[in-house]
């Protein structure tokens, strides 16, 4: 039994030729589902597989990739992302945002507004934005064909009717380029602005769905409304605790038995650059910034 | 400061060192080798094998242990590595008929050319545990039988001789392959039985014996099961000719199912067909019951089980998919989660301010 010897990237070139035909289409057609023979990943199914595999086919040895996950670079499985390319490809790797070429992304839009430069890479586990209200395949393809989206609107309707809000919170549907209605993945509403007339192209995977689609830059993309129920991105009214910021997403941290609550930044990133332009919160001095603590938060 | 903002590398590096020190346990004990779970946990090898979509009894041995016993993880370890392996072509059809048999039994006839052969099974053993097994075991040697030269007609091909069963002709053109091209429906039956074959054992079990019970029933008989040694041969361009690749083990069941006919076409039994590596006759039999059920619409039939949901059925028998979406749950989810909870107490503040004798409590509006 010889030890297996993988290509650059780790998938072999004709499939990322596969994959980037598949690429190709997608951006050709702004929200379309496009199917493509998704691999085996070393990593399971859900956990990123998809976007893995964009990203693979996508990356050359120049590029420099940031890996997220709920913003941070430095949640699990975003370090396991990471190191698989560090292994495979032998890419630099970053956690600045301003610095990467490729971000790989999982359940975020960097607060910090991307570039001509830059390709955002979602990992998507639903890609289908109907599957809620319809699981069948064969009948959702057809209402993307025909634009079919009465349900859709139905749905969001209805939510009013029953709650007085949208009450879809993340995952929020949008319309791409006038025409597909896409999931932009789980991603917190709050985000939803960001993916339209973005500089960065912006590239959808979903690996055990074999689905990829794609935003290219600069296109319009529109969260799902009504004139009287306009789209409101939500956002936690409080600061960032350590960088004082007011107007990036926040996390909830509990912080003891009696349920008290501190607010920080999500993109840590974004959060570490204010800490170290001089911004503080109320319980993040200067100093905060480098005294991270060492804590396994596996 | 209470924010755990790094760390994770670390801990994952000390995650998977413990998770080396465990799968070797108790250092006293002597560690199990490749060699010893080939022969001595064999089917859980043929079960990797199957549903790995990989035949090597050495690497599914490796991937068994290195998962610690865990199958669908070995599964899923053979599965990640097959791959990255090149994809040269398909093989010529398998002659199950030319089968070094094993074992064949047929439930549908009492005698038939060939005979009946038992093999090594389960069946008729009783479950009592064998206490004898806790310590070295001395085993006698079985008794053998010279091999009957020859091939033996399945059960089907006897059957079809007679125009008592549905013609079984290869599809025109190339195989389909999950593996290289996305599946989509309505699939081929090549495709829906290499989506089997690859196919959780537990859920197509569960589906086989939902028809058992009357969600979507097609009478089924088993025609025969046979496992045994069958050659590979493959189409070499350069050569001009099949050539030989070596033998798998693999278990076959055909599947004599309830007659179907119409206004120009006298009635007849119809197929469902299961084919594993190895040996594993409940994968094999309850594959041969879910084909079956899959072709309800072909024949002709009322639809509307679970088994006879071709979407459903082929979308969710994937036990590696199945198990990293379950288990994607447990990555963090907390960016969406504060969304939600941000709705929630929106929600609740607006209910607890509403006056409590002019407003109705929350209305299914769907209804």
């Amino acid at each position: 039994m010889s030890a297996p010897v993988y290509n650059f990237a780790y998938l072999d070139e004709q499939t990322k030729r596969m994959i980037r035909r598949a690429i190709l289409k997608a951006i050709a057609i702004p929200g379309y589902q496009v199917p493509f023979a998704s691999r085996e990943m070393p990593m399971p199914y859900g956990w990123g597989t998809g976007g893995v595999q964009i990203t693979a086919s996508i990356l050359g040895p120049d590029d420099k990739l940031k890996v997220i996950d709920q913003g941070s670079d430095d949640t699990t499985n975003a370090v396991s992302i990471r190191k698989f390319f560090v292994k495979t490809a032998g890419v630099e790797t970053t956690t600045k945002t301003n610095e990467a070429t490729v971000i790989q992304t999982r359940h975020r839009i960097p607060e910090q507004a991307l570039t001509e430069d830059q390709v955002l890479v979602y990992q998507v586990p639903i890609p289908e934005p109907l599957r809620f209200l319809e699981p069948r395949e064969t009948e959702t393809r057809r209402m993307h064909a025909l634009s079919e989206y009465g349900l859709m609107h139905v749905k969001l309707y209805e939510d009013i009717a029953r709650h007085g809000h949208i009450a879809t919170t993340y995952a929020y549907p949008v319309e791409v380029g006038g025409r597909y209605v896409m999931d932009p993945s789980p991603i917190p509403k709050f985000d939803n602005p960001k993916l339209s007339d973005s500089p960065a192209l912006q590239l959808f995977g979903a690996g055990r769905e074999k689905r990829i689609y794609a935003i290219p830059p600069y296109t319009h993309v529109k969260s799902l409304d009504f004139e009287d129920h306009p789209f409101e991105p939500y956002r936690h009214d409080a600061q960032c605790e350590l960088c004082g910021a007011m107007n990036s997403y926040l996390d909830e941290v509990i912080t003891d038995d009696a349920g008290s609550r501190m607010f920080v930044c999500s993109d840590t990133d974004f959060c570490e650059d204010r800490r170290a332009a001089g911004h503080h919160g109320p319980q993040g001095g200067p100093a905060a910034a480098a005294t991270k603590e060492e804590s396994a938060h596996g | 400061m209470y924010v755990a903002v790094k760390g994770g590398e670390r801990a994952i590096d000390n995650a998977h060192k413990l998770l080396a020190d465990a799968r070797r346990g108790d250092r006293d004990v002597p560690e199990v080798s490749l060699d010893q779970i080939d022969n001595q946990l064999a089917l859980a090898v043929d079960r990797v094998m199957s549903e790995g979509s990989l035949y090597d009894r050495e690497l599914a041995s490796l991937a068994i242990k290195q998962a610690r016993g865990d199958l669908i993880e070995a599964i899923f370890l053979l599965r990640a590595y097959r791959t990255t392996l090149p994809r040269f072509g398909a093989s010529e059809p398998l002659d199950t008929g030319a089968m070094d048999i094993r074992r064949r039994v047929s439930a549908t006839f009492k005698d038939l050319p060939g005979g009946q052969v038992l093999g090594p099974t389960f069946d008729y053993t009783h479950r009592l545990l064998d206490h004898t097994l806790a310590e070295q075991s001395d085993v006698e040697e079985p008794a053998t039988a010279p091999a009957e030269a020859g091939r033996f007609k399945s059960v089907a091909e006897l059957l079809a001789g007679g125009g008592l069963i549905e013609d079984d002709d290869p599809p025109a053109g190339d195989v389909g392959d999950l593996t290289r091209e996305p599946l989509s429906f309505p699939a081929k039956r090549d495709l829906r039985l290499q989506n089997l074959a690859r196919g959780d054992e537990g859920f197509l079990l569960a589906l086989g014996y939902s028809t058992q019970r009357g969600f979507g029933r097609t009478h089924p008989f088993a025609g025969e099961i046979r496992y045994g040694e069958v050659e590979v041969e493959f189409f070499a361009e350069d050569a001009g000719f099949a050539v030989p690749l070596g033998s798998i083990a693999v278990t076959e069941c055909q599947m004599v199912n309830q007659f179907t006919g119409s206004a120009n076409r006298a009635p007849c039994f119809t197929r469902g067909y299961g084919l594993v590596f190895g040996q594993s006759e409940r994968k094999a039999m309850a594959m041969a019951l879910v084909d079956r059920a899959l072709r309800a619409r072909e024949l002709g039939e009322e639809t509307g089980a679970p088994a006879q949901d071709e979407e459903f059925v082929l979308s969710h028998s994937d036990n590696v998919q199945a198990t990293g979406f379950v288990e994607h749950l447990k990555l963090p989810h907390y960016v969406d989660f504060q969304s939600e909870l941000g709705l929630l107490r929106k929600l609740q503040a607006e209910f607890h301010a509403r006056d409590a004798h002019t407003e109705t409590p929350i209305q299914d509006a769907a209804e």
